[in-house]
This record gives C-alpha cells, structure tokens and sequence, in this order.
C-alpha cells in the first residue's frame, strides 16, 4: 500500500477519527447503540453510504459548479441512502425496524457530507472511496464500542447472547438502566475521547485561556 | 500534639519535589492540613486577613448537616423498630440484629436510643464506603494533577450519603459516588470547576440506573422484605394530600420528619435548623433559599388555582410541597452549593425560583417522577452562568446608560 492510500484509510481510525476528534455523527451514536445488532447494520450502512458517495463526488468533482455542489452531493448522498434503506428492510426486516429513521437520517450525518466536501471534491476517485471506508471504520470503531458497553451493562447481554445472568432471572447482574437512556452514550464518548486523549496528546486543544494557578509546592 | 507535629516536619522532606514520596505529597498535604493550619502567606498586595478559608466553610455545611444526619439514624432506626412492632416480627437475623442482640438492645421504638443505634449501623456502612469509594478517586485525581486534596469532599461525601434510601445496596452507593465525584468533578478540573453538584450527581446516577431501588414506590424501611408500601410522596401522587392523613402521616409528622424516606431529608425542621446556621455563618445564600421558597410557593399556588379531576398532585399545597421528600434539604444544601449555583445576587433570586418552580412542576405533572428536586437543582446548576451572563450584561449596559 502506498502512504497516500494508507492515511486515506488507517488515520481516521484513532489519528483523525470523525466522532472523537472532529465531534461528527453524535446524533446517531446516541440513538442506535443501545444494542449491539442494530450499531453494527447501522455502521455498515454508513461506511457504504460514505465510500461510494465520495466516489461518486470524486468522479464528477471537475464537471461539478461550485455553486450547486452541496445539491448536487446531498442528492447523491440521499439517493444512496435510500438504496441502503431499502436495502436492509428487504434482508434485514426486524433490524431495519429497530433502526427506523436512523438510517434516513444518514442523509444528514455530518460524516458523509464533512468527507465528500472536504476530501472527495479535491481527490482522485480511488483515493476518495478509500476515505470513505476509513471514515466508516472510525465511525464503526466507535460505535461498536459504545454499543458494546451499553447493551453489556444495561442488559448483560451481547448481540442478544447473555454474558452476565440477570438477577431478575436468578444471576448475579443488576443491569444498569442509565446505560439504556440516551445520555449514557454521551458518558461514554466522552470516556472514549478522555482516552483518547490522554493517548493521542496532540489531539488535546490549546485553552483559550489559562486561569493563572501555581501550586504551593511550585511556587518560590 | 507537639509529636505529631514532630512526625510531619520529620516525613515532609520525603514528599517534597524530588523527595522518595513525591507522588504521595498529595495525601500528606492532606493529612497535614487535617491537623494544621496551612502556612501559606499571601506574598503581593493586596493582604486580605481573613479567618475563612475552603476548610473552615467545609467544616460549616458540615456541622450544619449534622442535625440532619443524628434525626435520620434515629428516624431510620425508629421507622425500622416500630414496623418490628406493629408487624409482631421476630428481631431481625441480620448482622444488624445480631449485634444489636450480643449489646443487649432490643427493638423498642420508643427507645431513642436503641432506635438512634439501629439507624446508626444502617448509615455508617453506607457513608464509610461513601467515603472510602469517592476518597479513592479524590486521592488519585489529586496525586496525578499535583492538586491538594481538600475538603469539598467530606461535604460532598454526607449530603450524598443523607440522600441515599437505608436500604441502598453498598456496591451502588460505591458506584454512585465514583460516578459523582469523577463525571461531575474532576473531568471538569476537581474542586471549584464542577458546574454540577457531584453529590447530586451521584444521586441522580442511582435514580436513573437503579430505578427500583431509588425511588419511592418501594418502602426504604429496612428490614426491605418484609414491608411493603410508599413514601408519603409517592402516596401523594396516587392520592393526594387526603391519601398522605389517611395513612396516618399528619403535616406536623412531615414537617418533624417521622416519615418514611431517605436516610437525611424527611425532616424538615432539621434542614431548615441547618439551613439557620449556614446562611448565618455566611456560607450559604439566603436569597437562594428564598428564591426556591418563593418559586416553590407561586408554582403550587397556580397550580392549585388551575386544578385538575384526574391528577391529584394539583391541589397539593405548598406547605405540604415544604415538607414531603427531599425539598427542604436539597433547598438548603443542595441549591446552595456556592461552586454550582449562580454568584450575583439577581442571579440566585432567579436561580432559586427556577429549582422552586420546576420542582413543583415535576413533582405535580410528571407522573413517572414522584419528587423533582434533584432533577431541578441540577438543571438550575446548568443555567446558572447563563444567568449570571445575563445579569452581568444587565449591570454593564445600566452603567454604561448611566455615564451616557
């Protein structure tokens, strides 16, 4: 591989990752991450939305006026959308119920209008589909994690399957209904982007201002 | 007390920059300060003498908490005897019961003594791991940052444990308070940077992740199996002032707080006694506690004069909104948290009749809530710079009029 496909598809993953460092696509990691299942249809669903609509922004990107791109890349995004919709109600029927408007709503997700816009428009195809499926991973690397969490700790169970028994039905696990409400998701973005962080310290923003402290241990 | 003063002057150099124990130094600062004033000086102009400092208004809330804290073990342990009692139960078989049997102490609920006792060994279980589960994560917070370990927490560590039902599991009461003191504390920058009230947020955590345990549908009497049954709150919002007298819970009983409910708060008379002392000593705002007063008063007036045949909340009355659940101490305690609530004087009176106002509308409207104080408190907690914003933009554009 060479480098320019390799940052294409690696760095969006934890170096320029579109949900912790660029705060992008929170609506949905809230909404469908209760459990599992749904999270990943949802992640897939994105990753081939954002791949092929920035290939397809790619190929027409020295035809397109600036003027109307924007139209012109949400009518693409939107019919693909609808493509991937259709799509799973026809092989994932009870999935695509649990989902409901989250995948409509891709349409709107910043992630896949943020890369056609910023990236697609300047690249060659290839390249730009390859980003596509990065951001999707980045995006889907999160996600899995956050719905993980949750539906392991708000239910105990994984994708359905029970890790740990219920003390309703006689186990040891008292499930944690915050985990099952939609700020629980907030809670562990930020843990995710806390983590991050203090791994990744070039990611942490300069203050915009410092409130002189110099501790007593420090000062003289 | 010359020895041990002795002993921290000898451990010092160990702690200090480059010393053995440098990441301790945390923790000996800790103990240091415990028993001794800090020798730090002011060095520039100007020098403000002063005996206030974050100890000493610490050490206030937390004498003035105390009334609350002695009237909850013993209303704790006296709910628990007199439901012995009526029920003609055997004494209970936990190690509560047996330690109570090995010292001789029966189950007299006229007993203030015995009745104090068993409400003793209901709370200090939960407020040592209280303080032992949120002391850890202060001590390490402040180990990394190089800050001190102060004393916000033992306030913080109290009002969170008065607030907890007997009957809470110990490991949610550990889960509670980590969640309040690293989620609404220290990711904001530890003591003085939280914008939430941690306690609060520990508390609201519980509510939110452990619904069946925390809210008032079922008993908080301990022993919890054996009784069934509603505070008067959640009685209240079945049926009514009318369906609280008619379980025998007169407004008197309410307001000395010989109720059913969380360990610290049914008694009104307590917190308002607490609330006497800190705004006396200057550390608590009264305006907040009139702001919440007032907008706690309007609020139930209106809704008694709007009134409504299916929800008998509405005609509730506010001197009984005063003293069921959790008002009068989170209005005392709660809301006038001076990092959290707002800091000019307009601004508490507003922020006041915000945490009033909404708490009456939860509690009345909301029927999946039976108390609102804590939502309440917690949302005024986020508007308060805004408000304050909005008072200090207020206070420019006048003064600006009046040089014009």
């Amino acid at each position: 591989m060479s480098t320019a496909t390799k940052r294409a598809l690696l760095k969006p993953i934890v170096d320029d990752n579109p949900v912790t460092l660029h705060v992008l696509g929170i609506c949905s990691a809230l909404a469908v991450t209760t459990s599992l299942l749904p999270s990943l249809y949802m992640c897939v669903a994105l990753t081939v939305v954002a791949a092929l609509s920035n290939a397809a922004v790619s190929a027409i990107r020295h035809v397109l006026p600036s003027s109307i791109r924007i139209i012109v890349q949400m009518t693409i995004i939107a019919s693909l959308v609808i493509v991937v919709d259709e799509s799973l109600k026809a092989f994932a029927f009870e999935t695509s119920r649990e989902l409901s408007v989250f995948v409509g709503l891709i349409i709107t997700n910043c992630i896949v209008l943020g890369r056609t816009e910023s990236f697609a428009s300047k690249n060659p195809v290839g390249l730009s589909f390859l980003d596509g499926i990065g951001n999707g991973l980045g995006y889907s690397t999160i996600l899995i994690l956050v719905a993980t969490s949750r539906e392991l700790l708000g239910a105990g169970t994984l994708l359905g399957y029970t890790i740990f028994p219920n003390a309703a039905d006689g186990g040891w696990y008292k499930p944690n209904g915050m985990m099952l409400l939609p700020p629980s998701a907030f809670f562990v973005i930020g843990l995710i982007i806390w983590a991050v962080r203090t791994w990744k310290a070039e990611q942490v923003e300069k203050p915009e201002f410092r409130i002189h402290e110099v501790h007593r241990t420090e000062a003289l | 007390m010359r020895p041990l003063r002795k002993l921290l002057d000898k451990v010092e150099p160990h702690f200090e920059k480059g010393g053995r124990f440098e990441s301790f130094q945390a923790i000996y600062e800790m103990l240091d300060t415990l028993f001794y004033s800090p020798p730090d000086v002011s060095r520039h102009a100007p020098h403000a003498r002063d005996a206030i400092d974050l100890k000493r208004v610490m050490g206030l809330v937390v004498l003035g908490v105390l009334p609350c804290a002695l009237f909850g073990m013993w209303n704790t342990g006296y709910q628990a005897n007199l439901a012995i009692e009526q029920l003609g139960l055997p004494a209970p078989s936990d190690w509560r019961g047996a330690l109570m049997a090995a010292m001789g102490i029966g189950h007299d609920p006229q007993s203030v003594g015995a009745a104090t006792f068993y409400g003793l060994l209901y709370f200090v279980p939960i407020y040592a791991v209280t303080l032992a589960a949120g002391g850890v994560w202060e001590v390490l917070f402040a180990g990394i940052r190089n800050h001190e370990v102060n004393e916000g927490f033992f306030v913080t560590s109290i009002l969170y444990a008065l607030t907890l039902p007997a009957t809470t599991p110990l490991w949610q009461v550990a889960i509670g308070i980590s969640f309040g003191v690293v989620m609404a504390k220290e990711v904001f920058g530890g003591t003085g940077k939280n914008f939430m009230n941690p306690a609060l947020a520990g508390r609201a955590f519980l509510y939110f992740a452990y619904p069946v345990e925390m809210s008032g549908e079922s008993v908080w009497t301990p022993p919890i199996d054996v009784i069934t049954g509603a505070t008067p709150l959640a009685i209240g919002a079945e049926s009514g002032t009318a369906g609280i007298v008619s379980q025998g819970v007169t407004w008197m009983d309410a307001f000395v707080g010989n109720i059913q409910g969380s360990l610290g708060e049914t008694s009104a008379v307590a917190c308002l006694l607490g609330g006497v002392f800190i705004v006396y000593t200057g550390v608590a705002s009264w305006r907040i506690i009139a702001g919440v007063m007032l907008g706690m008063f309007a609020t139930a007036m209106l809704l008694n004069a709007v009134g409504s045949d299916s929800n008998p909340m509405f005609a509730m009355p506010w001197y009984w909104h005063l003293v069921l659940g959790g008002f009068a101490f989170g209005m005392v305690f709660m809301a006038t948290d001076p990092v959290s609530a707002c800091i000019t004087n307009p601004g508490r009176w507003v922020f006041g009749v915000l945490i009033g106002a909404i708490t009456v509308v939860i509690r009345v409207v909301n029927i999946a809530f039976p108390e609102g104080i804590m939502l309440a408190i917690l949302f005024a907690n986020i508007f308060a710079p805004t408000i304050d914003h909005f008072v200090m933009r207020a206070n420019v554009s006048r003064r600006l009029r009046r040089s014009a």
